[in-house]
């Protein structure tokens, strides 16, 4: 965070409240060139879009507490814990006995801890650690592990590899747009192959609805559905 | 990007973690998303992280690399072996790094 740009109060700052590596790591290139805030925060929101779907899951356990609490299990709730908690507990329990939410803030209080450490250590040390051995890619590498660890069909592999080719193609939009560009290709191939195909003909009659202005998505859309 | 615009940016980051984290717990009354949308956003994290991903690897300031002679190729070649023998994040950075700075350090690529 230092490196690309933050000052050391920023970047605590940061940590502490931006509970969530992957947004982060997508955010700070884009902090880091200027682009506009909504670009940067659209960005992060689609990164968590997964926290979305695992927070469907999450909701019959947690109904049973207060908003503000909810809100606070939400915050600390990560990739880990739901994959832990979701292993070993299938349907919520009343009784409290049984200790489920006592075991998802162990493991998150745990989890937090051994984020937050490192991550402080790493803003103070930021200026010790020199740029040119490429240190940087780090984190690109950590995103790309990531990536590797959510495909889980083809349909998620290729919507990945679409995703990567749009956004190197549109690269020279302003604003950072080809993530956005990406994201829409990404989705709209995924739909398209995956399941009964309904739904990919609900996004075409869309698109054609919408009149040429892709025609050559739709060209490329029709070649896949087909 | 002053720091003003720097702390609104982190603070609405902030605000989106949880929100989204907690989206489907937030409200009491039950919200049910259309099939295809529920598909759709399995695509979506992926999506967007392939985005960040993938031009970092194989662009320089804009431009498509016309090289293979990059340490960034190479790195992500032995990274991406190692994450389909072992599935550890960890030793996929650490084994990418091992590549990249010695190819970077050693041969200027």
């Amino acid at each position: 965070m230092v490196k690309a740009g933050l000052s050391v109060p920023l970047a605590l700052l940061m940590t502490f409240t931006v509970f969530a590596g992957s947004a982060q790591l997508a955010a700070l290139p884009l902090m880091a060139v200027g682009a506009p805030i909504w670009v940067i925060w659209a960005t992060a929101f689609c990164v968590n879009l997964r926290f979305v779907i695992f927070s469907a899951q999450w909701r019959p356990f947690f109904m049973r507490f207060p908003l503000k609490q909810r809100l606070l299990l939400g915050y600390i709730s990560a990739d880990l814990s739901y994959v832990l908690f979701m292993k070993r507990y299938q349907t919520p329990s009343a009784d409290e006995a049984v200790g489920q939410v006592e075991y998802f803030l162990g493991g998150t209080t745990l989890n937090w801890c051994a984020w937050q450490i490192p991550s402080v250590i790493g803003i103070l040390l930021a200026d010790r650690i020199p740029t040119d051995w490429g240190l940087g890619f780090a984190g690109v590498l950590a995103l790309l592990g990531l990536i590797y660890s959510l495909l889980s069909d083809k349909a998620t592999a290729l919507a990945a590899v679409v995703a990567g080719a749009a956004a190197v193609a549109a690269f020279a939009l302003p604003f950072r747009l080809h993530i956005v560009v990406a994201i829409a290709a990404a989705v709209c191939v995924g739909l398209m192959i995956d399941g009964s195909g309904g739904a990919g003909r609900r996004v075409r009659d869309v698109l054609l609805r919408a009149g040429g202005r892709s025609s050559g998505e739709q060209t490329s859309q029709r070649a896949v559905s087909a | 990007m002053n720091d003003l615009e720097a702390v609104v940016t982190i603070l609405g980051l902030a605000v989106i973690t949880v929100v989204t984290r907690s989206f489907f717990f937030i409200s009491s009354r039950e919200l049910v998303l259309p099939d295809w949308v529920q598909r759709g956003l399995r695509f979506a994290p992926l999506a967007a992280l392939a985005a960040v991903v993938v031009p970092e690897i194989v662009m320089t300031q804009g431009q498509l690399i016309g090289t293979w002679q990059d340490a960034r190729l190479f790195a992500v070649v032995a990274a991406t072996a190692y994450f389909f023998w072992k599935r550890g994040i960890l030793g996929t950075i650490v084994c990418g790094m091992a590549v990249l700075i010695p190819l970077k350090l050693g041969l200027g690529w």
